[in-house]
């Protein structure tokens, strides 16, 4: 017998009247779920906060989650590292004598920065940090590319701020919640990041690709300037990310585009810093006259 | 199963509550497979929400109204991040096109379903990434889709599991 369809009820008016209003609700339901997608892409600031609540109730499951990935890949480690225990050993005293010369060269150069720095009068930007955090989970099969950190609001963490880890730029906050926040990283197909090429200063647009990459675009037209192998740190033109963080690490080029891997890689699960968004300082104007 | 005991053979039917805590509960939970602690730089999980769903409604079309879609979908957009919407609008869209489905053909097997599956979950995939406007290439899309399709089998299987504990009981 075939199994009974639900477009043929039979001759039963309630069964007929009852799968026309399931259809009705469907359909009204599909424009309605389409408008909230409207508001979402147009005035994403409620959806966002619908989102970091939800994200904050179940952070803990993240937490624990990844408390767990990590004792497992540590274990691994661990195994791994006691069977190549004496090769590995070698290797390293090896690398430690090396190191020692090195080491000694490197405190002459750190001790002439110094000097040419006291010369030079420079001061040492540090801006101030607001939290380190974990980023403890991503939005794996949707086309968008955030990832959630396990601080939030009430650790001062605000939409708007860049987070990097000690390798370079990871993204922005979109949203924050009080126990976690939404990172956009610099991946993302609506990422926008102004650099500037390492060597010269070279101003570009740095776009994610979606895919892991980063498309870097020099601001003149033209052919391309930028070379697999340079390196761009972000240019702080703006405002929101500070100058001077490493960005990129470019790989192909291409005839109008170059395409770079970010230097931060946050599927490490690592200790992300977040900092407080960069304000341009104003130039230094003329002094308004005085009307007399 | 202390839970949930066998039902005895003079127990009164299973209500509306009981057939449908497993089909629900499955679902939801595979839609919060985002919450899992691993960052990726390229969309390559599967859609398990989705895959699941499309397990239920492809093996019992008797299951859901064409409306129990909406909420389900809901759910899953809260997680996803997707705006929240998508998937909503999209499931039960697809609930939609598979009644068509079911009115032409009646009788399928796995293979039938496991192509219906794959094709759903790639205009979900594409659809999503339209609505979500995230200026990315379909063919980053590939990865993901072919890895949703060679998991289906052991989604259906599992479902099949589910379904067989669920009438079981």
């Amino acid at each position: 017998m075939a199994p009974p369809s639900r477009a043929r009820q039979g001759f039963s008016r309630r069964a007929q009247l009852g799968l026309f209003t399931s259809y009705v609700i469907a359909v009204a339901g599909i424009f309605l779920a389409l408008l909230l997608v409207l508001t979402a892409r147009f005035d994403p600031a409620g959806h966002a906060a619908i989102q970091s609540l939800l994200s904050d109730l179940t952070s803990p499951i993240a937490k624990g989650g990844r408390a767990i990935v990590g004792t497992v890949s540590s274990g691994y480690d661990g195994l791994s590292a006691y069977i190549d225990a004496g090769s590995k050993n070698r290797a390293m005293e090896t690398e430690i004598r090396k190191n020692r010369a090195a080491l000694i060269e490197a405190k002459a150069t750190a001790r002439e920065n110094y000097r040419l720095k006291r010369l030079a009068r420079l001061i040492e930007h540090n801006p101030d940090v607001i939290v380190s955090a974990q980023l403890i989970a991503s939005t794996g099969s949707s086309a968008r590319r955030y990832a959630t950190l396990s601080a939030g609001g009430s650790q001062g963490v605000m939409g708007g701020q860049p987070v990097r880890t000690t390798e370079g730029l990871v993204g922005r906050v979109v949203a924050a919640g009080r126990v976690t926040a939404r990172v956009l990283l610099i991946t993302d197909g609506g990422a926008v990041v102004p650099v500037r090429r390492l060597s010269d200063g070279q101003p570009a647009l740095a776009t994610g690709r979606g895919d892991g990459g980063l498309d870097i675009r020099a601001l003149q037209a033209g052919s391309n300037p930028f070379k697999a192998g340079d390196i761009f740190v972000t240019s702080g033109a703006g405002g929101v990310y500070p100058p001077d963080i490493p960005v990129a690490l470019a790989k192909i080029e291409r005839r109008d585009v170059t395409i770079a891997r970010p230097l931060a890689d946050p599927a490490r699960l690592d200790f992300a810093i977040v900092l407080p968004p960069y304000i341009v300082p104003d130039p230094a104007l003329p002094p308004a006259p005085v009307a007399p | 199963m202390a839970l949930l005991p066998r039902r005895d053979r003079f127990a009164p039917p299973p209500t509306a509550f009981e057939q449908q805590l497993i089909p629900v509960v499955s679902v939801i939970l595979a839609s919060l497979a985002p919450l899992l602690p691993m960052i990726v730089n390229t969309p390559i999980v599967p859609p398990f929400g989705y895959m699941i769903l499309l397990s239920w409604r492809l093996m019992r079309n008797d299951l859901w109204p064409v409306w129990a879609a909406l909420p389900l979908g809901i759910f899953d957009d809260l997680f996803s991040g997707a705006p929240i919407g998508t998937s909503a609008a999209l499931w039960t869209i697809s609930f939609i096109a598979i009644d068509a489905i079911d009115r032409r053909w009646v009788w399928r097997d796995h293979l039938q379903d496991w192509g219906i599956a794959v094709a759903f979950i790639a205009a979900y995939l594409v659809l999503a990434l339209c609505l979500s406007g995230g200026g990315l290439a379909l063919v980053m899309l590939l990865p993901q889709l072919i890895l949703a399709a060679l998991l289906y089998p052991v989604v259906a299987r599992t479902t099949i599991m589910l379904d067989r504990w669920r009438l079981g009981r």
